[in-house]
């Protein structure tokens, strides 16, 4: 076990996985030589050289598909966006053709690409550097969508994902890149994909949190538990594939739910875990489901703490089901 | 074949785009303003008085003498480096900082990082930071100006990075089959964050990409103001004459980091930037003034102060400015305020009001 980030967890997991098998390799802009904007790869270049840790021009459909390319051939690459916010480009490469080329060969292509990208609010990044759009990809069948929110399950995520099968989307939530610190354990450590993590068990109210909004949500729930009131608090780690045995079994047990996201809420991924709750755990709901989640407008400058949900906010959300039911 | 025009100290411009020293004088001004302007707000950011900052300076001379060169109708579709457009163009740096501090002044009501602005009534569209989508909107820009019979054209400012992105191509082909008037001006500064221009692309030249959409490219010297002004003049005359689009290469170097959140000693030697310094646009601007006698040492000096004291006065009267009203959060996601956003602005209120919100 070494204490570290949660980027350097990525760090590290890129490490082991290059260690591990000489097909995986690693592609982005500004990978190599600079490390990465936020330093994920830092370091990989000089261990494994330039044909495996490989700095492309600018150009996210170049970065995809070449990645799709390589994967069709065998390796096994994980390609970096810098940021969530301009996955754009190669969107049309990512639902129309990553996500589709095992289904539509019958299964003759699986087509295994991890594609990192830091991801969110709450680093003044203004508008195209705070989204947080998993539900875009969460959308798309075909695509895992992996967010953890501590460095152990950053590293054995990752670790999963580069040894999956499919494709998965691995957004990283950067503004607790550096605030996030835990002991990590070393060499080979896998977190396996369609678990749930309890962050804290409770009886009152179930809050569902991935990603930067888990230490918020364990914010909220120590001052919850000052006035007697007990959240538990589910870290969901992969929203596809979704723990949705854990999520229902924590609603029968407290009867209440909160959903926190910093997506906006329209169609965000509360939606689905709202309706999945209604579908599947109605009788055990005692008031109805709340989400705390960014506004329907788009990611703001200035006023982004404004924008982004807070503990404060998830603590009265939470005190607003128990009170109701 | 893409050209390379001729060093202006050699061939001179071409007729009729000659630069008067009062002229000189006048783009020298703004070029020195914009460089003091980049050394200030570095400070600011330091010091957390601004959240984040993209320089220009090395590319001074290539965003004036263009601007120059085009006509106050002409609408410019900058990146987030263009500082030396906008000065150009009028807008003020009291206008600028309050964008930088997102200030209730802001125009673009704090939506925006810093540098990532525009000005409707100075044609200058505001920027993204998605890289090259400004392209292809130069070029819609240009085809309405043609049916409008127009006499105007469209100039899109992206670097050498941005020639790798999916909407230069659309944008270049668009054009070079409508024969749109719009001036594709790309400033090669050398760099797209760490990676070097030659690993951009094998090309020789970024202008000779031009010779495959139909039209003609040439690199400039970015650092020579008669030059850069004199190709656009040239483009921008061809475009109005309905002979189509120009692309323009701008050779400058980036001097300064990419942004604030970069270190460019992690990827780049000192070496080059000092050589590249060498050939500073402003130092070079400056000599050529001073030894037309047009700048005396005593102009120079009281020029510098004028510019520190301007720049001073801003920056403690912006940061005077009350921030912006949160509630503004709601406006312009559509031209009316949906039922939905209506109900999450009361819902932010009664949070207000409730204190769980303190904005
Ligand atoms: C589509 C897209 N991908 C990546 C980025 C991140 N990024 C911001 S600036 C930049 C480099 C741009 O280089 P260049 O086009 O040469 O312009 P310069 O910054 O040098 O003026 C990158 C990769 C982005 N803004 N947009
Ligand atoms: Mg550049």
């Amino acid at each position: 076990m070494t204490e570290m980030t949660l980027v350097q967890a990525v760090n590290r997991g890129l490490f082991e996985a290059m260690r591990q098998d000489p097909d995986v390799l690693v592609l982005g802009e500004d990978v190599g030589v600079d490390g990465g904007v936020f330093r994920a790869t830092d370091g990989l270049i000089n261990a494994y050289g330039a044909e495996r840790v490989i700095d492309t021009p600018l150009s996210e459909t170049g970065i995809v598909g070449t990645a799709i390319g390589m994967a069709l051939y065998g390796l096994k690459p994980v390609a970096e966006i810098q940021f969530l916010d301009f996955i754009y480009p190669a969107f049309d490469q990512i639902v129309s053709e990553l996500a589709k080329f095992r289904f539509r060969s019958g299964g003759q292509y699986p087509c295994h690409v991890v594609i990192r990208a830091p991801y969110g609010g709450g680093i003044k990044g203004g508008v195209y550097h705070s989204q947080s759009t998993e539900a875009y990809f969460c959308h798309t069948a075909g695509l895992k969508v992996v967010i953890p929110s501590t460095p152990a399950d950053a590293k054995g995520l990752l670790l999963t994902a580069i040894h999956d099968e499919d494709p998965v989307m691995f957004f990283e939530p950067k503004r607790i890149y550096r605030t996030a610190t835990g002991e990590v354990p070393d060499g080979d450590h896998r977190v396996p994909f369609g678990q749930a993590r309890t962050v804290r068990e409770g009886e009152h109210v179930s809050i569902f949190a991935y990603g930067a909004m888990v230490p918020l949500a364990s914010e909220a729930a120590a001052a919850l538990a000052r006035d007697g009131i007990s959240a538990e608090i589910i870290d969901l780690r992969t929203l596809v594939p979704l723990d949705e045995a854990a999520a229902i079994a924590s609603v029968e047990k407290t009867g209440r739910a909160v959903v926190v996201h910093e997506a906006a809420r329209f169609c965000g991924f509360g939606a689905e875990l709202s309706a999945i709750l209604a579908e599947k755990a109605f009788y055990s709901l005692k008031s109805p489901v709340l989400r705390v989640t960014g506004y329907d407008t788009p990611f703001p400058y200035a006023l982004e703490n404004v924008y982004l949900p807070s503990a404060a906010r998830i603590e009265a959300a939470a005190r607003t089901v128990v009170r109701e039911g | 074949m893409a050209k390379t025009a001729r060093p202006a100290s050699e061939a001179g411009p071409r007729p009729g785009h000659e630069l008067s020293n009062d002229r000189l004088l006048a783009m020298y001004r703004v070029m020195a303003f914009a460089r003091a302007i980049d050394e200030r707000c570095l400070s600011l950011q330091r010091q957390g008085r601004i959240g984040f900052y993209v320089p220009a300076s090395g590319q001074e001379a290539a965003q004036i003498g263009c601007a120059a060169a085009l006509t106050d109708d002409d609408w410019l579709f900058p990146a987030y480096r263009e500082l030396g457009l906008a000065l150009w163009r009028g807008v003020t740096f009291r206008t600028l900082m309050d964008q930088f501090l997102g200030t209730s002044a802001d125009r673009l009501k704090g939506r925006q990082m810093p540098n990532h602005y525009g000005y409707r009534e100075r044609n200058l569209v505001v920027a993204s930071s998605p890289i090259g989508t400004q392209i292809t909107h130069a070029v819609g820009a240009a085809m309405a100006m043609q049916r409008r019979r127009a006499p105007q054209v469209s100039a899109t400012f992206f670097g050498d990075g941005a020639t790798s992105s999916n909407d230069f191509h659309a944008g270049m082909n668009f054009a070079g089959v409508y024969r749109t008037p719009t001036i594709f001006f790309c400033q090669n500064n050398q760099w797209a964050i760490s990676l070097p221009r030659e690993r951009q692309t094998r090309s020789a030249t970024l202008a000779q990409k031009a010779e495959a959409y139909g039209f003609p490219g040439v690199v400039v010297d970015g650092t020579d103001i008669h030059a850069v002004f004199d190709a656009v003049a040239t483009a921008r005359e061809r475009a109005v004459a309905g002979e189509g689009p120009t692309l323009i290469e701008a050779q400058v170097y980036r001097f300064g980091p990419h942004s604030t959140s970069d270190d460019p000693h992690r990827y780049r030697s000192d070496a080059d930037l000092a050589e590249w310094k060498r050939r500073d646009p402003i130092l070079r601007l400056r000599e050529e003034l001073q030894n037309s006698g047009t700048l005396t040492e005593t102009g120079e000096s009281e020029l510098q102060d004028a510019i520190r004291r301007e720049i001073s006065e801003t920056i403690a009267a912006a940061e005077g400015a009350p921030p912006i009203d949160p509630a503004t959060l709601f406006d312009d996601t559509f031209a009316q305020r949906t039922p939905r956003l209506e109900e999450e602005r009361a819902e932010f209120e009664r949070l207000v009001r409730e204190g769980v919100i303190r904005p």
